[in-house]
């Protein structure tokens, strides 16, 4: 059990940086989730976290002790590979006593501990089978095992369960989210997969680029995106862009015009925007509702009906497209021409730099969790 | 087709049976054809070449006359006149050949693999310039063993070699060496010569085994903190075993035929004689057809014999997927 600071971690490759000064306090006992799309630095984060690439600026502390400089083995961590990284010629009980016999435990000791986590991921019969023998689900379960038996501070996944097919992915990630709550060990978990972002963190590290771009709980990072990045990576059919312009400022909140003439206002901190200045609407399609009301029009150019809920894309005139997402199944054809609500109590707005209007009064703020959520309930 | 159709499932079925066999028969047929061209070529250069030694074996034939020869039965390789045993069999020099083959395979081969092994572990860390290590090393097996033993000849000449020169100005040795001529240095000159020619070959198998095995067992083993050491030998060979026997058999199969190199570097001596320098011999020197073939018939059994122990040995299998 330890906690992992970064203090302005840096990496280079040659002349190319890839991680541009990342400073993070990751708690005793927290899951931590780096996403991002690919080449933003996750993995490479988690290797120098793992000490398997060499961190060329900055700290690393793992439960208070400076573990810079220090090989993979002494940082007490224990990592679970994607390809699961089993030996292909050692027996499953093997796999996971070999890095045991180097720590001069004792045989006995060994075998205890090797079967204790035989026995919590039910691998228990398959102890003296070859890694070619098992399913994907299952070598990813002895990687975990081999995890397990060290007994590590830290554990670090690097997008374990992207190998697996659908059902075995959701399974298995129930699985991790128990290890989670069984051991309270402290967890850094990269993915590319929103949904095991949210549904394991405790917090979510957004990555892009080789720079942390928001941390937060999963709701947060949902309801309160710090940035364009992050609203369009967080949450998924994608949520809407539309580019507006400052009609008026008020105390509380900012009046817009859509390109259509219609005008929305949105509850945020103005936080210096001036009349006239362009800024992007970001919506939702949850929130995004057809309504007699209006203010925007369009043509349906597309359904997609998924049983509990169905999606539309409409073309509201300039090439731009809004997505809406409604209960039920679709009562509009493609083809149809549909008025669209828009929720402005839920709407975003974000300067041309890409950040965030700070939210007032956002219902959803509420929702948002504390840090020791039990993973578990989500799962 | 509307015919089948309307008569209903079974004709349908029938028609299809029909169409699989015929399918099935031509595929076999284009098999054959594939195969047909390799397998006459075989049969022609080495099959034919073979059954002939194999049937000279057990003739009296000399090379003056190859036509005019009798069926003596096993006489070149046994034969008893008056109490008296004759033959191959009987031949001490035919068995210390034997034994100088043998010997000089285990060693050199042994020695290649080690050295190989090394090699191809250090050619497949990264470093500047390994692209033109990779080529450098194999100059060795590129020269023709006879050029590379014409070389090394001059290098050991007692007289005016560069070796015995260097060593002089050393010190290490009081006087020259006749290293091939020596019957203390002979055979483990013409070993050291094969090693320097041949572990690059050994090399390059090993590095292409090397290069197949998946990285993230590596960074799993350094997570565990495992040493380096114990890595090669707990994880390492085991992976890589299946090849490094491959190699090793092809490498047994070259040092147990070796005849240009030691021909070369010492001639025929008898010390460093080899099984088929002394099949040569009697073939050639002395145009016995009958005993020479007799010999050629025993370096085929004596090595497809060491080849089946070494496979049985190894539980090599070959064309099971390497894991």
């Amino acid at each position: 059990m330890a906690d992992v600071v970064l203090k302005n971690v840096q990496k280079s490759f040659g002349r190319a940086r890839v991680i541009h000064g990342v400073d993070l306090d990751i708690r005793d006992g927290e899951f931590v989730v780096f996403v991002g799309p690919s080449g933003c630095g996750k993995s490479t984060l988690l290797r120098l976290i793992a000490g398997l690439e060499d961190i060329t600026g900055g700290d690393l502390f793992i439960g208070g002790e400076r573990v810079t400089e220090l090989p993979p083995a002494k940082r007490g961590i224990a990592m679970v590979f994607q390809s699961y990284a089993l030996y292909p010629h050692m027996s499953v009980y093997d796999n996971m006593a070999f890095g045991l016999e180097l720590a001069k435990s004792s045989k006995q000791e060994i075998d205890q501990r090797v079967r204790e986590a035989a026995r919590m991921l039910q691998i228990e019969n398959l102890l003296d089978r070859k890694p070619r023998q098992l399913s994907g689900g299952q070598r990813q379960r002895v990687a975990i095992g081999r995890a397990i038996v060290r007994d590590p501070k830290v554990f670090l996944f690097d997008e374990p369960l992207s190998n697996l097919d659908a059902a075995l992915r959701v399974q298995t990630r129930i699985e991790i989210a128990k290890l989670h709550t069984d051991t309270r060990a402290t967890m850094i978990y990269v993915t590319h997969d929103q949904v095991e972002a949210m549904t394991l963190a405790d917090r979510i590290v957004v990555l892009n680029a080789g720079r942390i771009e928001q941390v937060g709980s999963p709701l947060e990072l949902y309801h309160r995106p710090a940035n364009l990045f992050v609203a369009g990576f967080i949450g998924s059919p994608q949520m809407n862009f539309i580019e507006c312009q400052v009609a008026g400022v008020g105390p509380d909140e900012v009046l817009v015009h859509l390109p259509n003439g219609s005008s929305v206002a949105v509850p945020v901190a103005p936080d210096g925007v001036q009349p006239g200045e362009t800024l992007t609407l970001g919506v939702r399609p949850d929130h995004v509702q057809v309504s007699s009301r209006g203010p925007l029009t369009g043509r349906v150019e597309l359904v997609e009906e998924l049983g509990e809920n169905h999606l539309l894309y409409v073309e509201t005139g300039q090439g731009s497209r809004i997505t809406v997402r409604e209960p039920g199944d679709a009562r509009h054809e493609a083809g149809s021409t549909v008025t669209l609500d828009l929720a402005p109590e839920f709407c975003h707005l974000f300067k041309t730099s890409g950040e965030a209007l700070p939210a007032r009064n956002r219902a959803a703020g509420s929702a948002l969790s504390s840090p020791s959520r039990m993973t578990s309930s989500i799962a | 087709m509307s015919q089948s159709v309307a008569t209903g499932i079974a004709p349908v079925q029938s028609v299809a049976r029909g169409r699989r066999s015929s399918l099935t028969r031509s595929r076999i047929r284009a098999a054959w054809t594939f195969i047909a061209p390799t397998v006459i070529v075989l049969a022609l250069i080495a099959g034919w070449p073979l059954a002939r030694t194999i049937w000279f074996s057990f003739t009296d034939a000399s090379l003056n006359n190859l036509n005019d020869y009798e069926f003596i039965g096993f006489e070149n390789y046994l034969a008893s006149y008056g109490g008296e045993w004759f033959g191959l069999l009987t031949d001490p020099d035919w068995w210390h050949a034997v034994w100088n083959t043998v010997w000089f395979a285990l060693v050199s081969v042994s020695i290649e693999t080690v050295l190989g092994t090394v090699v191809a572990l250090i050619l497949n860390a990264a470093f500047p310039g390994r692209g033109i290590m990779r080529a450098v090393i194999l100059i060795p097996w590129a020269i023709p063993t006879v050029v590379s033993a014409k070389m090394w000849n001059w290098m050991l000449h007692d007289q005016f070699g560069v070796i015995n020169d260097m060593l002089l100005n050393l010190g290490l040795i009081a006087a020259p060496i006749t290293w091939t001529a020596n019957p203390d240095t002979a055979l483990w000159t013409v070993v050291m010569v094969d090693v320097w020619k041949t572990t690059p070959f050994m090399a390059l198998l090993i590095l292409a085994a090397l290069q197949m095995l998946p990285g993230d067992i590596y960074e799993a083993a350094r997570v565990d903190g495992v040493h380096p050491v114990k890595v090669f030998f707990r994880v390492t060979l085991p992976l890589i075993r299946p090849a490094l026997l491959v190699a090793v058999i092809f490498r047994a199969l070259d040092a147990l035929r070796v005849f240009d190199l030691i021909y070369v570097l010492t001639a025929n001596s008898r010390d460093t004689m080899s099984m088929s320098v002394y099949a040569r011999q009697q073939l050639v020197d002395f145009q016995e057809v009958g005993v020479g073939s007799a010999a050629s018939t025993l370096i085929f059994l004596i090595i497809a014999l060491l080849v089946v122990i070494t496979m049985v040995a190894g539980r090599v299998r070959f064309g099971e997927e390497a894991r």
